[in-house]
């Protein structure tokens, strides 16, 4: 066949996925998350600088895999439920119940829903915690990935993993981690966003590609 | 990487399902890890030792580390009885080559050989397998011979559906010029993760060394694995 039949480009009618390598680890005091930037739809990459590390509340933060629009609509959803909340009870809304929140939305609409989003924060209750909200369970880890290019890095995390790790050390740990799984994985890429949350706040910081670091072959 | 997907089934009166467990109709695949290191006078090579048929574990002790030839050993992981046959044509194949040359066969003739069989025959075979010894005019030499049946050398290579989850720790822990001993240290290491995560990998590490000497085989046992706790 010489001509496409369609007129339209392949791409607008493909899926918009962040296929993607997400992370997010706790420190005494706090917590890092990382993402790539990459926001793909069949082969295309519609969005190289997505920023996947989405606000919740002031000092709690999600991490967005899966479908892209799946994932944004949780992520929308949760923040207006949480300022309600903060409101009502008249303080900062714990990493718990952010967590609880988006579970609640991932169990309950899991047939339709194809995201999973990692959930972090710091409250003044636990200090920093990290909570999966894969299919719907919700569960507390010392840290998580997630996303297409996780599993490429199973292995590392599992050997690079030390308790209690400082907060510069967690830093590096994910961007590692990231930098070795956007280069396995053709559905991650483009630049590493971090976002570093403390009792302070939260600071959020972009790592360009020619400075992650490099590996052996690269 | 070996996904399995069993052939559909036709609805009979008395389905099979009822005489024989479900296990025993599903295909033998060797959903594994393997991997193989180039060093400075060959080559060490690994896998972990697990078989299973579906969920059922069919072998827990299987040896996927086969030779070809004296120097030469293949790493096999996809459908058991495909990498099983392609094995037996080869040593055959270069059984025969060694002595019309009268010498020993270079590791590129081996792996040539695999890839032409698993290229041919790329529809009906689900093998991937990774060719490593040690030859005199190349020394130590590991080939990949993915499915589809394409070829390259790459001084490190992993494979098997348990590959996936340690491309991250081999990128990164990988260093060229290592010695043997780091090699077979690297390999354990990175056998013991993937066994951790892929549930179609376990049982014991087996690793061996090539050398001009010959050859020097190590089991490394479930209890002696190295740990890596980390909840």
């Amino acid at each position: 066949k010489m001509l496409d039949d369609s007129l339209e480009p392949g791409w607008l009618s493909e899926e918009v996925k962040t296929g993607t390598t997400i992370i997010a680890i706790e420190f005494d005091g706090g917590v890092v998350l990382g993402s790539d930037s990459r926001v793909s739809a069949g082969e295309t990459v519609v969005n190289r600088v997505m920023n996947k590390l989405s606000l919740l509340h002031d000092k709690i933060y999600c991490a967005l895999s899966g479908s892209a629009a799946d994932a944004q609509t949780i992520a929308e959803m949760v923040n207006y439920q949480l300022d309600v909340h903060s409101i009502e009870v008249g303080e900062d809304p714990q990493v718990r119940s952010a967590a609880t929140l988006v579970k609640n939305i991932s169990y309950k609409y899991k047939e339709e829903l194809s995201a999973h989003l990692i959930v972090a924060g710091w409250d003044k209750r636990g200090g920093g915690q990290v909570y999966v909200t894969l299919n719907g369970l919700l569960s507390r880890q010392p840290f998580a990935v997630g996303g297409s290019g996780s599993s490429y890095v199973y292995g590392f995390v599992d050997a690079e993993y030390r308790k209690a790790m400082s907060k510069e050390d967690c830093q590096q740990f994910v961007v590692n981690t990231l930098s070795l799984a956007m280069s396995r994985d053709g559905s991650s890429g483009g630049v590493a966003y971090l976002v570093t949350i403390d009792e302070k706040g939260a600071e959020e910081k972009c790592i360009l590609g020619n400075e992650l670091p490099t590996f052996y072959d690269q | 990487m070996a996904a399995y997907m069993s052939a559909g089934r036709s609805e009979n009166a008395f389905s099979t399902h009822d005489f024989v467990p479900e296990w025993a109709q599903e295909e033998v695949s060797t959903g594994t890890t393997i991997m193989a290191v180039e060093f400075d006078g060959g080559v060490v090579i690994g896998a972990d030792s697990r078989t299973t048929t579906g969920a059922y574990i069919a072998n827990r002790v299987t040896d996927k580390l086969t030779p070809i030839h004296d120097h030469i050993f293949c790493c096999r992981s996809g459908s058991a009885a495909d990498t099983q046959a392609v094995a037996d044509a080869v040593t055959y194949q270069l059984g025969f080559h060694s002595i019309e040359l009268d010498e020993p066969p270079l590791v590129q003739t081996a792996a040539n050989l695999f890839q032409q069989m698993c290229y041919r025959y790329r529809e009906e075979l689900m093998a991937g397998i990774i060719v490593a010894g040690w030859d005199k005019r190349r020394g130590g030499q590991v080939y990949t011979v993915p499915m589809g049946g394409m070829i390259v050398r790459q001084p490190v290579s992993v494979g098997g559906s348990g590959s996936s989850y340690i491309y991250g720790f081999m990128d990164s822990n990988y260093k060229p010029g290592m010695t043997k001993e780091e090699c077979l240290h690297f390999c354990t290491q990175a056998l013991a993760l993937a066994m951790e995560r892929d549930g179609s990998s376990g049982g014991v590490a087996r690793l061996a060394a090539i050398t001009e000497e010959g050859l020097e085989r190590r089991v490394v046992l479930g209890h002696q694995l190295p740990k890596f706790s980390n909840t």
